[in-house]
């Protein structure tokens, strides 16, 4: 059967670590399953969670007085979601619900960081990971702010 | 070739009245040598210029050539400014059938011809043929002219265009001795050859060529302008971010007065025109410039937005993109463009600062 | 034809809304129509109003039906969308280079649209699916500005379901009813396998996303030649006459609008150009 570090590493955010490295996070992560419609996380609580997706979808909402629940984001299989357990405040800007049945590798944030402030190495290799992820997410965000397509109705 | 007195090239103009041409050429009309509908030569008219400077002058001679170029190009005959494409009317498309008469250029300068050739490019060899443009190209005699003199705006030697004529006229006259003039003639077509034979002059000597040919020669150094063609057009594509680009739009006012004196330019836009009582809609084409807003308008707003790029896109196009799409330069240094810009801006002096790295 | 700037009215077969600003007009091809291929457009003209360019959105082996699907942004749009059955339009075309579908044969097609760069991309498909032994993974990205704004969902989906494409359809922003993709159709192309050594790419939407789209298709491996996008300029003759779709040394009506990426890319990074 396999362990959450042989898990991880068939995960592409976490490709290419070294098996003494994922085993050390490995850790930090336990199993999850998320039902349709389950909460993930509410926006603004307290960041303390990465979601590596394996399977299924997770939406990220945010809510606006004036115009309801929006997606503006789902992420995928091969996704993670909770980038900002490693930025303080640790809070979540949005709400992440699952859409369809969603298995997770749930990551303790705090355990994590504790890993990565303990071996800078570590640190300094998934810090390179999340900025990536990152990148993608703003060019990705910047395209969708141009409204390109034309005039935003809902 | 023969030689004509002046009266002799006179009674040629009358002969092409009479043998049923539609005779265009120098007209004097405000304060400028424009082209139209002819009777007889205008004598004795010069002209002078600089960068947004033009006035008619008197010679106080007998020239009928002694005047440069005005504001007219010969583009307007063959590619009017408006014309009607087709017409609306019950339901049906109707195409407006253009059966243009003979016609008679006369007095086409070297720059000119090589103009022509140049829309020829454009509107016949192509994937597509405009065929209205076709039937009255067809339909026109050249009556070309070599230079005896040049303005001070011309640069005909930078590209080779002139000042003697190499273009397909179907005949060619040098204009010698300003005081008394003659001309030396040479008839190129058969129908040139038939009208010239109706009449008649005398056989130039060796002694006439040779005036002739000093007449020419001055005018080419009477050139003082330049645009060296070689690696203009890497040189201005690599150009694209330069600061001139800035200072050149500081001055331009995107009047567009460059585009409409200029032989070659040939963008046009179209309109409709419907007519409220006989229900019938023309669908009219018109000479466009790409320095208005709407040239280069797309669902996303123009492209061409501030002046900048306006000026960018003329020039380049002219001397850079034209090699590309017709495998000639579209500029056969006329200097139209910089006798009526409103401002003085001169292609010559940008091109050379394009050219320096900033 | 004998005079390219003379266009033939047809009659309308039907006219269909799919999204609030964009409607599909189902045209009688005009007697002598010689046909079209993926990519190419029609100078579509309304008496009194005047002329625009369409890409043609139909099935090139339908020779009864011409099909455009267009969003009405401006006069001579809004006036098209006003046809039935009862009026008729006037047609010039086809124009312009179409879309390589030959050089796809053989290997993976990507297809990347976004909001109505969808319209000329459906022929794609329609040509690709009609011999679809030729191809192996064909991929559809397409992005829209929200669910309902989605060219062709049914016919895209019914092909995904199919496994006769795979289907990526995404939106900018959505309700959370929404069970489909969120986010840049851009931010996709790194989710799917790619074989850059046997890949033709083709891209159409506003320039921006175009050239987003092909970077990511760069790093993915894929030679920018055989990247390719459909340029947009203001087309008024469709004949190389009047000027107005100039890019460079291209005439876009002429040379494009289909074009090899490294033909256009650096043209695409000069602004206003």
């Amino acid at each position: 059967m396999k362990d959450i570090a042989d898990e991880l590493s068939e995960h592409p955010f976490f490709e290419g670590l070294a098996p003494e490295t994922l085993s050390l996070i490995a850790g930090c992560g336990v199993n999850a399953v998320y039902k349709p419609e389950e909460l993930l996380a509410r926006e603004g609580s307290s960041a303390d969670e990465l979601f590596v997706i394996r399977k299924g979808r997770v939406a990220l909402l945010m809510h606006s007085t004036e115009r309801g629940a929006l997606q503006v984001d789902t992420r995928d299989a091969g996704d993670v979601v909770g980038l900002s357990f490693l930025v303080p405040p640790y809070r979540w800007p949005v709400e992440a619900r699952a859409v369809q049945t969603v298995h997770v590798i749930r990551m303790d944030g705090k355990c994590l960081r504790d890993k990565c402030n303990a071996d800078t190495a570590l640190g300094y290799e998934l810090m390179q990971r999340v900025a990536t992820a990152l990148m993608g997410h703003l060019n990705a965000r910047s395209i969708q702010l141009l409204d390109l397509y034309g005039q935003l109705e809902l | 070739m023969i030689q004509w007195t002046a009266e002799q090239l006179d009674a040629f103009v009358q002969l092409l009245h009479d043998e049923a041409y539609e005779v265009l050429g120098p007209v004097i009309r405000d304060g400028a040598v424009t082209y139209g509908a002819m009777q007889a030569l205008p004598v004795g008219y010069g002209d002078e210029q600089a960068a947004g400077h033009y006035r008619l002058t008197q010679r106080g001679d007998q020239t009928r050539f002694g005047y440069n170029l005005g504001p007219s190009t010969w583009k307007q005959f063959l590619f009017p400014p408006s014309e009607t494409l087709f017409s609306v009317r019950d339901d049906l498309i109707h195409p407006v059938e253009n059966q243009p008469g003979k016609r008679a250029f006369i007095g086409v300068r070297a720059c000119e011809m090589a103009a022509i050739e140049v829309q020829d490019r454009v509107f016949l060899q192509g994937e597509y043929t405009e065929r209205r443009y076709e039937q009255r190209r067809q339909q026109v005699f050249i009556v070309a002219v070599n230079c005896s003199q040049a303005a001070a705006t011309c640069f005909c030697t930078a590209n080779d265009d002139g000042p003697a004529v190499r273009g397909s006229a179907d005949m060619v006259l040098t204009e010698v001795n300003p005081q008394q003039p003659w001309y030396l003639v040479e008839a190129i077509s058969e129908t040139a050859k038939k009208l010239v034979a109706k009449i008649g002059g005398a056989p130039a000597n060796d002694e006439q060529h040779h005036q002739a040919q000093a007449a020419v020669n001055e005018a080419a150094e009477q050139i003082s302008r330049q645009l060296p063609r070689k690696g203009l057009r890497d040189a201005l594509f690599d150009a694209l971010e330069h600061p001139q680009w800035d200072d050149v739009a500081s001055r331009c006012l995107s009047c567009g007065n460059c585009t409409q004196v200029c032989p070659t330019c040939f963008c046009s836009t179209t309109q409709e025109q419907t007519d409220l009582v006989s229900m019938e809609v023309r669908h009219q084409r018109l000479w466009d410039s790409c320095f208005t807003e709407m040239h280069s308008y797309t669902t996303g707003g123009a492209i061409h937005h501030k002046t900048r790029s306006r000026y960018r896109q003329w020039l380049t196009h002219k001397l850079a993109a034209w090699e590309d799409q017709f495998d000639v330069s579209g500029c056969t240094g006329c200097g139209r463009c910089i006798s009526w810009c409103p401002v003085g801006i001169d292609l010559t002096e940008e091109v050379e600062i394009l050219r320096k790295s900033p | 034809m004998n005079d390219a700037l003379i266009p033939e009215l047809c009659n309308v077969n039907g006219r269909l809304e799919d999204t609030p600003d964009v409607f599909t007009l189902d045209l009688v091809p005009p007697p002598g129509y010689r046909g079209f291929a993926p990519g190419q457009f029609n100078m579509l003209y309304v008496p009194g109003a005047g002329e625009a360019a369409i890409s043609i959105s139909g099935d090139p082996e339908d020779s009864y039906r011409l099909v455009h699907t267009i969003r009405a942004v401006g006069d001579v749009t809004s006036q098209l969308r006003t046809r039935d059955g009862h009026s008729q339009v006037g047609v010039r075309g086809p124009f312009g280079k179409p879309w390589p579908i030959d050089a796809a044969r053989g290997g993976d097609l990507i297809i990347v649209a976004g909001g109505i760069g969808m319209a000329p991309m459906r022929p794609v498909l329609y040509a690709a699916l009609a011999d679809r032994a030729s191809y192996d993974n064909i991929y559809l990205l397409y992005g829209a500005r929200t669910p309902r704004d989605i060219l062709f969902q049914e016919q895209l989906m019914e092909w995904h379901r199919q496994g006769a494409i795979t289907a990526i359809i995404t939106v900018d922003a959505a309700r959370p009813s929404w069970k489909g993709d969120v986010g840049a159709v851009t931010g996709f192309i790194g989710r799917i396998p790619v074989n850059p050594r046997n890949t033709v790419a083709m891209i159409c939407g506003p320039e921006i996303m175009m050239r987003y789209a092909a970077s990511e298709l760069l790093v993915k491996g894929i030679p920018m030649d055989r990247i390719h996008v459909s340029m947009e300029r203001n087309m008024k003759c469709a004949t190389a006459f009047c000027g107005h779709c100039q890019l460079g040394p291209y005439f876009v009506c002429r040379d494009g609008p289909v074009f090899r990426y490294s033909d256009v890319a650096a043209m695409m990074e000069v602004k206003q150009f």
